[in-house]
């Protein structure tokens, strides 16, 4: 299935948000195998999503990507630009 | 050495200017206790730290840091972007304006910039993460 693109960054965010924390757990935490099976298991499906959003939006690290023609990179919006970012389900401010 | 990825570690979509929320905000982006402060404070004192678990934790949050520092930066940029001067004038931000226009730069919530001074690194690892403690255990 086809994600638009603000769910499929959505869906990113959410797994690395979960991928960072149980990093820094297991920086402190190294023999804990629970947490290294869940931090595998997230670090692989965040992997495959940043495939089918790279493929959608194009390159999402600035070296580590490869890119369509012309140079993607330079393509507007930015995360720091209104329209980059999704919705949250809150009050918008 | 560090990847850019194009994104934030969590989305800012500010629709409504909001200056005199900016004035408030814009210390955790280069206030004393802000996310350049503590991405510096960390990734200095990382160098001589001993374990590896506060090497790798250090390392690791001074980099996560630097994602927050992002996102303030940009809530702080949404804040001020539709403001009108007299808005601006209003949030005393009208001194901030006149050096700086709506640009983002790193000052305290009364403007001063920021200064090094603010971290420590003193290569001692219990003096260090008791100063990390002091900067960082209320503000994450």
């Amino acid at each position: 299935m086809m994600m638009n693109k603000h769910l499929l960054l959505k869906r990113i965010l959410e797994l690395d948000f979960v991928a960072v924390d149980l990093q820094l757990y297991l920086n402190t935490h190294p023999g804990d195998k629970e947490a290294l099976y869940k931090f595998n298991l997230t670090v692989t499906q965040a992997q495959m999503l940043r495939q089918e959003y790279e493929k959608m939006c194009g390159p999402l690290c600035s070296y580590r990507s490869p890119s369509g023609y012309p140079w993607q990179w330079i393509n507007n919006p930015w995360p720091w630009d209104y329209q980059f970012n999704y919705k949250l389900t809150g009050k918008e401010l | 050495m560090w990847v850019y990825e194009k994104k934030l570690e969590y989305p800012v979509k500010i629709k409504k200017a909001n200056p005199k929320l900016a004035k408030y905000i814009i210390t955790q982006y280069g206030g004393p206790d802000g996310e350049l402060a503590a991405s510096l404070r960390y990734l200095s004192q990382r160098f001589s730290m001993v374990t590896p678990q506060a090497r790798a934790t250090l390392n690791d949050i001074g980099t996560e840091e630097l994602a927050h520092l992002e996102i303030i930066g940009t809530m702080v940029r949404q804040l001020v972007e539709g403001a009108s001067i007299d808005e601006i004038k209003a949030a005393d931000l009208g001194a901030y304006y006149s050096d700086h226009d709506k640009a983002i730069y790193p000052v305290n919530a009364s403007g001063v910039p920021f200064t090094a001074a603010y971290v420590q690194s003193k290569g001692d690892p219990i003096t260090d993460l008791h100063e990390d403690m002091a900067a960082d255990g209320t503000i994450a």
